[in-house]
């Protein structure tokens, strides 16, 4: 699972001048060709810059988005419930594995990944700040959450680098079942007692505006990123996103009688757009600038993991093998 | 509205690591990476699924049939060291820009119907 809000660095407008115009004309026709990138390839150096540092954000996001989903395996109700969210916080962890090594076939290390997420220099989606306080959290995560990462990924997966779009197709297959096994536990809540009814209704009234952040900032207010559409780096932008998700999901919550903490929010019947009250973008920047919730929680957690188990990785590394770069 | 942590490491464990704490994973530690094979059952072939990094093969086995081998069918796997792959240079794949017009390598190049309706049109008048 994953969301925009993606922290690219502020681009350059024109070409940077290592990049030969030559390759550069070729590169853009193999794109506008629809065929894809491949990690020998020749690339820009922004192009590379840019697709490690969204690639990367996503695998953290993968990582750190289990961590409040892996808390609730103990606290599961039932037998068929522990052994779905364990099949899924697996998926997610299996999820980071594959696109760390997708970014790593760009040249960064996936142990300077994980060093710039522990120092905090590298984001990952900041839905993740906030905590998964009851059952229903973890279905509304389940259920919504991973239908906004769906909506994002399935974009992203016709992009022009071939490992990353290679990634996100089994992502997204795996991601259905996410989906799926998340609706089916809200809709238990909804379809439950009063008190289950409360309970996700409340955890939805939580979780509206981390949802309403999700793909980033209104595009009338990031610069737009005409060489990243150009060069399938980025696929749609962040309003069409959240777009294409308030129009299949908010159906979905409107005929289980749930309601959405938004008075505003309505489809306008002429435009066929989506209405709302814009979320609170002070908010979103002041937490993914590591003052919400759970920040410092998430980061202690990874901090604490990775000093804990260096002495199993060290015991087994073998000092006559070489790294090299993975071909795929 | 107040935070509590369900997580049980930060209720637990008094030593976690500050804000302020480095901590940082030295480049070994990554080990070294292996490119994945997988066949999903005997009989078709294997097929290139990604990487993992590992210590050694064996280990290489075990990430793998957990990455590569949670649902589905799975028949064997097969890992190589990504160092161990030679590859073509992707620069020099124009040596394969005339392949597709070598047409006479296909089945498809030989048409004979013509001929042998025309041989036995001509027997017909004789």
């Amino acid at each position: 699972m994953y969301g925009g809000g993606y922290t690219g660095e502020p681009e350059k407008n024109q070409p940077q001048a290592q990049d030969d115009p030559v390759l550069l004309a070729e590169f853009e026709a193999k794109i506008d060709r629809g065929e894809k990138i491949e990690p020998r390839d020749w690339m820009p150096a922004d192009y590379r810059k840019q697709l490690i540092r969204m690639i990367e954000q996503h695998a953290h996001s993968e990582i750190i988005g289990a961590l409040p989903e892996g808390t609730f395996i103990t606290r599961a109700p039932g037998f068929k419930r522990k052994m779905a969210l364990m099949a899924k916080v697996q998926d997610e962890i299996g999820h980071g594995q594959m696109l760390y090594s997708a970014a790593e076939t760009l040249g960064k290390t996936r142990e300077q990944m994980f060093n710039d997420l522990l120092s905090g220099k590298s984001k990952y989606s900041n839905v993740f700040n906030y905590p998964a306080i009851t059952w229903a959290d973890v279905t509304v995560i389940g259920f919504l959450i991973d239908a906004a990462a769906i909506v994002n990924q399935v974009i992203n997966s016709k992009g022009s680098y071939g490992p990353y779009c290679r990634a996100l197709e089994r992502i997204c297959y795996e991601e259905a079942f996410h989906l799926k096994q998340g609706h089916d536990a809200f809709v238990a809540l909804a379809a439950g007692s009063p008190m289950q009814r409360q309970m996700a209704q409340e955890s939805l009234n939580r979780w509206w505006e981390p949802i309403m952040h999700f793909f980033g900032p209104s595009d009338k207010m990031s610069v737009h990123s005409e060489r990243l559409m150009r060069w399938k780096v980025k696929l749609a932008s962040n309003d069409d996103m959240r777009q294409q998700f308030l129009n299949t999901y908010v159906p979905k919550i409107w005929e289980l009688g749930m309601t959405l903490p938004d008075p505003n929010l309505k489809k306008n019947a002429e435009t066929k757009q989506w209405e709302f009250t814009e979320p609170n973008w002070d908010t979103f920047f002041k937490v993914i600038n590591g003052d919400g919730p759970c920040n410092k929680e998430r980061l202690a957690v990874r901090k604490w993991a990775e000093e804990k188990g260096r002495w199993v990785r060290q015991a087994l590394i073998n000092p006559k093998e070489k790294y090299t770069l993975p071909y795929a | 509205m107040k935070i509590i942590s369900l997580d049980p490491r930060i209720s637990r464990i008094s030593e976690l690591p500050g804000q302020d704490e480095t901590v940082i994973v030295d480049h070994q530690e990554g080990w070294i990476t292996y490119e994945v094979f997988h066949q999903k059952k005997t009989g078709t072939q294997h097929t290139h699924v990604g990487i993992v990094h590992a210590p050694n093969a064996e280990m290489a086995i075990i990430f793998a049939k957990e990455s590569f081998a949670r649902r589905g069918a799975t028949s064997n796997i097969w890992v190589v060291k990504s160092e161990d792959v030679t590859a073509l240079d992707y620069t020099d794949s124009d040596i394969f820009d005339t392949t597709a017009e070598k047409t006479y390598r296909d089945a498809s190049f030989y048409k004979t119907r013509d001929k042998i309706d025309q041989l036995k049109g001509n027997e017909g008048h004789e």
